[in-house]
């Protein structure tokens, strides 16, 4: 396996707050990677670094071999890292159909857009592939905003999935969503994941999380504590320690 | 549905168009042209404004930056006073976009309120050095070369050459909506740090926006220039306007085509029509103001949006009501 995106020794203050310190990370080609860790341990900042939305004072971010610690956020995804955020951000007053459009000019100049309509052809077909692939096609002439809770964070999946990212940064994707959605949402990271697609993903929900990532990184106060398989990591006594505060919640949970 | 709606737009055109040939009175006829060079400049300010969320209020800085290089060039060149004159309009928006270029690489670095008090600023160091520099002409302002054409036909020129501005802001805007360029503006107005995770350049595109819409704002200001013959830099460079623009594209409907005409047509021609009949130049400000204290209260988002929620409600009573006749008869 090769390494997609990688992580080296990133750092990140925010006044007299570490937010990141030293922390390093990597996602395999084809790969569903797991980032967890307490609230407040950095994750969604190191998400923010990935993508460009933050600066690291210190560190790099590479994606496939090339840097991009100081791209911004749409440098960022024209060349293949997509994200969604921990709270949907979706375009309200844009139908869902709309919402994805946006998304779908990757790599297109600016200027370009002066020129052309709002959708191809082949796009509007492949904006709506997506949407009924997440099951929210009924819905495309919608405004976002009258959508659920549930149903935005589908929609944030399929426009993030309408341009075709190679890797998928996904910030609790499970987070205030129903059992079955959230069973729903792991079906589908998984067939994508079939088709070759890889994923970062950070999640509180433990059952999520293990059973459905490679590769787990433990993440407390700003660095990366350990990596390794979920068997590994649920073992780990540096885990226990840090992550579930020295005691065996999670043993107990599991043996039940 | 949508060939209905195409016929308003074409008998609202033609019933303007036929305005000054029905109606000869020059007051009406300026009232009219007044009135079209605000829709034309609410349209195109609505255009960036309106569709992106960055509320613009110095956009008599194109208007007074469009007046000036007229008035300027006419100058230079030794233009007559003829219709020559009318050439200088595109040439007067053409500087007013050259202008909104490092206005907006200053002030689209803010958002929100900050743009707004930015672009307020920036107004205001345009206004000071209309009245400071000496090629300005300072207070007394420039003046145009006279034309001498009839009293009674006068007006038309200008009326026509309003229409024009009008109608190109408003197929540009048209243009914009349904373009890539536009959805990116909204999704800018919606979010604009999620549009630029997906891979829309903001900067870039705000700023093109920007430029955009002040062409035509420019060019009403060169067309003000020329009616008037005489600028001065506190009528060109006005508070007044920067705000009415705004006011009534938000009376209208914020981000909506038909709103900023709407609002600019009732609005200015009430202001103008109030400020002849009872020659009082600040009695509309009583009747604007009770006005929007209605708008803000009642219908928040402008009366065209307002209308369309009220029509789409009554359709749906409508359905509904149709459905407990079906229930009764069962």
């Amino acid at each position: 396996m090769t390494t997609l995106l990688s992580v080296d020794r990133v750092s990140k203050a925010f006044g007299g707050l570490q937010a990141l310190d030293e922390c390093s990370l990597s996602v395999e080609k084809g790969s569903i990677t797991g980032l967890i860790g307490p609230n407040g341990s950095g994750k969604t900042t190191l998400f923010n670094v990935i993508t460009g939305y933050e600066k690291p004072d210190s560190g790099s971010v590479s994606f496939e071999g090339a840097e991009i610690t100081r791209a911004g956020p749409s440098k960022v995804f024209a060349l293949g890292v997509g994200r969604t955020f921990q709270i949907t951000r979706i375009f309200a007053r844009l139908t869902v159909l709309e919402n994805m459009l946006v998304a779908t000019q990757r790599d297109e100049g600016w200027l370009r857009g002066l020129t052309r309509s709002k959708s191809s052809k082949s796009e509007l077909v492949s904006a709506m592939e997506w949407l009924d692939f997440v099951g929210i096609g009924r819905l495309a002439s919608q405004p976002a905003g009258s959508l659920s809770f549930g149903q935005r964070k589908l929609l944030e999946l399929a426009y993030v999935l309408v341009a075709d990212p190679d890797v998928i940064l996904l910030d609790e994707p499970a987070g205030g969503v129903n059992l079955t959605l959230i069973n729903e949402i792991a079906d589908k990271i998984q067939s994508l994941n079939k088709s070759g697609k890889s994923f970062l993903i950070v999640e509180h929900n433990m059952e999520f999380v293990m059973n459905l990532c490679d590769r787990v990184t433990v993440m407390h106060q700003g660095t990366d504590l350990v990596s390794g398989t979920p068997s590994e990591i649920r073992n780990d006594p540096l885990v226990l320690d840090a992550y579930l505060g020295g005691g065996d919640v999670y043993e107990t949970e599991e043996s039940s | 549905m949508l060939k209905a709606r195409n016929v308003w737009w074409i008998l609202a055109l033609v019933a303007l168009v036929l305005f000054p040939l029905i109606e000869t009175n020059p007051t009406y006829t300026t009232i009219g042209i007044f009135t079209l060079i605000f829709m034309g400049c609410a349209t195109s300010w609505n255009m960036f404004s309106g569709y992106s969320g960055y509320i613009n209020l110095g956009s008599a800085v194109s208007y007074g930056v469009g007046a000036y290089t007229m008035a300027l060039l006419a100058d230079h060149l030794h233009v007559p006073g003829n219709g020559d004159l009318f050439w200088l309009i595109p040439v007067g928006g053409l500087a007013a976009m050259i202008v909104a270029v490092p206005v907006g690489l200053v002030a689209l670095r803010v958002r929100r309120h900050t743009f707004v008090v930015i672009t307020i600023a920036i107004f205001f160091v345009f206004q000071l050095s209309a009245i400071n520099f000496s090629f300005t002409g300072g207070t007394s302002g420039l003046q145009l070369p006279l034309i001498p054409w009839l009293e009674t036909n006068y007006n038309k020129p200008f009326y026509y050459s309003a229409l024009a501005i009008t109608v190109f802001a408003a197929l540009l805007s048209v243009a914009v909506r349904r373009s890539r360029f536009g959805l990116q503006l909204l999704a800018i107005r919606d979010d604009e740090d999620r549009a630029a995770g997906l891979g829309v350049k903001v900067f870039a595109v705000k700023l093109a926006g920007f430029t955009m819409s002040a062409f035509a704002v420019g060019m009403g200001g060169a067309l003000y220039a020329v009616f008037l013959g005489q600028i001065y830099p506190q009528f060109v460079f006005d508070p007044i306007f920067d705000i009415s623009i705004a006011l009534m594209s938000i009376f209208g409907g914020l981000g909506t085509l038909t709103g900023p005409l709407l609002g600019a047509l009732v609005l200015e021609s009430t202001q103008q029509y109030l400020t002849i009949r009872f020659s009082n130049g600040s009695l509309y400000l009583i009747v604007f103001g009770a006005l929007f204290l209605v708008i803000v209260l009642f219908m928040p988002q402008g009366i065209v949006v307002y209308l369309s929620d009220w029509r789409s409600r009554r359709a749906a009573r409508r359905v509904e009501g149709a459905r407990v006749v079906v229930g009764e008869a069962s």
